[in-house]
């Protein structure tokens, strides 16, 4: 963990759908315990940027190195997330029919999750205290056995970063943590996320720039596919490519 | 509190589980042993024999419920698997007609008339008991295997998943009505004798046979429960409710799908064991596209994602069935047809979540489904 050292290294990375460039040689790097702040404006790329470093999609070309120089590219999604790369999706993905409790238990790191582990394992008691921790630290431990269908939207997306922690990822993926939520549920996920990125690298996906001031130390600015600038929030704001083609457009205020 | 709930709705099914087993295995039989045939209380041996068929169903439509009711896999192919099983046993019982057939030959009826002169080679396992249970059992088991593997490999998902499998319920019945196929054609297998000596036309066979159908029942059901009950059971609803999110938890969903779709050939492959020596005949009209997808609104009638729910709706739309075809034979399909259009659009949760939902008025609303089994502690 020496500071300085990346955790994630994309190194021209290309997706190609039938000749649309979502990434067009996007060259990008996280460092250890960072927490990093990707913008842009809409068709950025940004997601597809999260997708292809997971596993969900597979990139047409250019390479993804993780931590100690695995190249993701070619490995499927679950052997990612083996890996230690968690992933977060814009719209809140829980397992509705499950209670809070449940969704937390399944996503535990564990040895194996095979058919026949699973079928006989039960969660040891350090397990369950680790459940119990992460259920305060998303501040759901009241709801423990309620059903995650029942839940509001802001607590679903706790859950689920919730359940993505429990995956001991050194990698976070989250994107748009904070769309649909009220200025109270906003501010308590970006302490959420701040206090998350002591112990892993986080890179967020995010719109709201209240939020981006809130939370970023590092911004990166995607367009077209590429990282056209990077640097504090003060910086990228004075950029005048960035003005021109992202804050003109998305018209917003300082 | 919810938590409390689930522990009392689980302790109330566990409750009607030993009611119910207890009425299945000691009441029903007594009542048709000790009662005057002329007393009110007493159960013919015709409706007994008749409880022990839906009591096969019930194991059958436990099986589709693993994996369509938890998992959301709708499998339209459950007949299938109940034929291999129940062809496996027919073919041990046609053998031990031996001299009793019509034809006084060793060889089964059907192939005297088509002129077959030596038993089959795949028929020789079928010469032993032992081969028939274990075939019973297998051979639905390994088709599941290699079928799922195909299909669940290669991420058949969804609607594609019920046309395969129901293009695999009909290529069944076209391989078994054939006369070539060496397996009776359409008039299927039947007259049969006896079963490990014992007489199938004696009531005392038939009980023995139910009482077995009740306790293989049970056993399907305390099994199944415990799947529910475990973690795995608990990726099964994850599966069903974000198959993505599952990936991304590390699990591999093909091969929970793989995994629940074999259980639920094995159960359906028992079902038709136990189906064939009580009912005493099997013809591939009882294993193609219509009777697979009859398993279907068994437990969509029962209520899907309960196991007490699909028990409840093998036996209660097959009981239907044998009161109102005495009165509207030829009404049955519309009123089976109507019954499943009414259900899945009024009450999703079936006669299960009625009932659940009118006992549980008071009380907080009962979880939409899925009351089996607390977290995995």
């Amino acid at each position: 963990m020496t500071d300085g050292g990346l955790i994630l290294n994309c190194e021209n990375v290309v997706m190609d759908y039938d000749g649309f460039k979502a990434l067009n040689n996007c060259n990008f790097s996280v460092r250890y315990n960072e927490l990093r702040v990707v913008i842009g404006p809409n068709g950025a790329g940004k997601t597809t940027l999260l997708d292809v470093i997971c596993g969900k999609t597979k990139p047409t070309s250019g390479k993804i190195l993780f931590g100690k120089g695995i190249n993701l590219v070619g490995k499927n999604a679950e052997d990612i997330t083996k890996l230690g790369v968690g992933r977060k999706f814009q719209a809140p993905s829980v397992y509705g029919n499950l209670s809070v409790w449940q969704n937390l238990d399944l996503s535990v790191k564990r040895a194996s999750k095979g058919v026949f582990p699973t079928l006989i394992g039960r969660s040891s008691p350090a397990e369950r205290v680790r459940i119990e921790e992460t259920l305060e630290t998303i501040g759901l431990s009241l709801h423990a056995h309620d059903r995650a269908g029942s839940l509001s939207h802001g607590q679903k997306q706790w859950l689920e970063i919730g359940m993505v922690i429990l995956q001991e990822p050194s990698l976070l993926l989250v994107d748009e943590p904070v769309a649909g939520m009220s200025d109270k549920e906003t501010e308590q996920t970006g302490r959420l996320l701040t206090s998350l990125s002591e112990k892993q690298a986080i890179v967020v996906i995010e719109h709201d720039m209240d939020f981006v001031r809130q939370i970023a130390k590092i911004v990166t600015v995607l367009a077209e596919g590429t990282v056209i600038c990077e640097g504090t929030v003060e910086t990228v704001q004075a950029d005048d490519h960035v003005r021109e083609i992202y804050l003109g457009r998305a018209k917003v205020a300082h | 509190m919810p938590e409390q709930m689930v522990a009392r709705q689980d302790s109330r099914e566990t409750l009607s589980f030993y009611v119910t087993g207890l009425i299945l295995l000691l009441v029903l039989p007594l009542l048709n042993v000790l009662t005057p045939e002329d007393s009110w209380l007493h159960l013919s041996d015709f409706r007994l024999n008749q409880f022990g068929k839906f009591l096969c169903f019930a194991i059958l439509a436990l099986g589709l419920d693993l994996i369509w009711g938890y998992c959301g896999v709708l499998s339209m192919g459950q007949g299938v698997f109940f034929g291999f099983g129940a062809y496996c046993m027919g073919m041990y019982l046609a053998l031990q007609i031996g001299k009793e057939s019509v034809y006084g030959s060793e060889l089964p009826d059907f192939m005297v008339w088509t002129q077959v002169k030596e038993l089959p080679f795949f028929w020789y396992p079928f010469k032993s008991f032992a081969g028939a249970f274990l075939g019973a059992i297998l051979v639905p088991v390994l088709f599941a295997t290699i079928f799922g593997f195909l299909a669940f490999r290669s991420r058949i998902k969804g609607v594609y998943f019920a046309i395969i499998t129901q293009a695999l319920a009909f290529a069944a019945w076209l391989v078994f009505n054939r006369n070539e196929t060496r397996l009776g054609g359409t008039n299927g297998l039947t007259d049969f004798k006896q079963l490990l000596g014992y007489r199938l036309s004696d009531p005392s066979t038939q009980r023995g046979l139910y009482i077995i159908t009740v306790l293989a029942l049970g056993a399907a059901y305390l099994f199944c429960r415990w799947i529910v009950a475990s973690r795995a059971g608990k990726v099964l609803i994850a599966i069903r409710d974000s198959e993505s999110r599952v990936t991304f938890s590390g699990y591999t969903p093909w091969m929970y799908k793989l995994f629940v779709f074999v259980v639920s050939a094995g159960l359906a492959g028992l079902a038709g064991m136990l189906y064939v020596p009580q009912v005493g005949i099997i013809t591939p009209a009882q294993i193609g596209v219509l009777p697979s997808l009859e398993v279907v609104i068994w437990v969509a009638v029962g209520g899907r994602g309960t196991l007490i729910g699909a028990i409840l709706g093998a036996v209660a739309v097959n009981y239907g069935r044998s009161v109102l075809t005495n009165y509207f034979p030829e009404a049955w399909p519309f009123i089976l047809g109507g019954l499943f259009v009414v259900v899945v659009t009024m009450f999703p949760d079936g006669l299960l979540g009625m009932i659940r939902k009118v006992t549980e008025r008071k009380q907080t609303p009962a979880p939409v489904i899925k009351a089996e089994g607390r977290t995995a502690a």
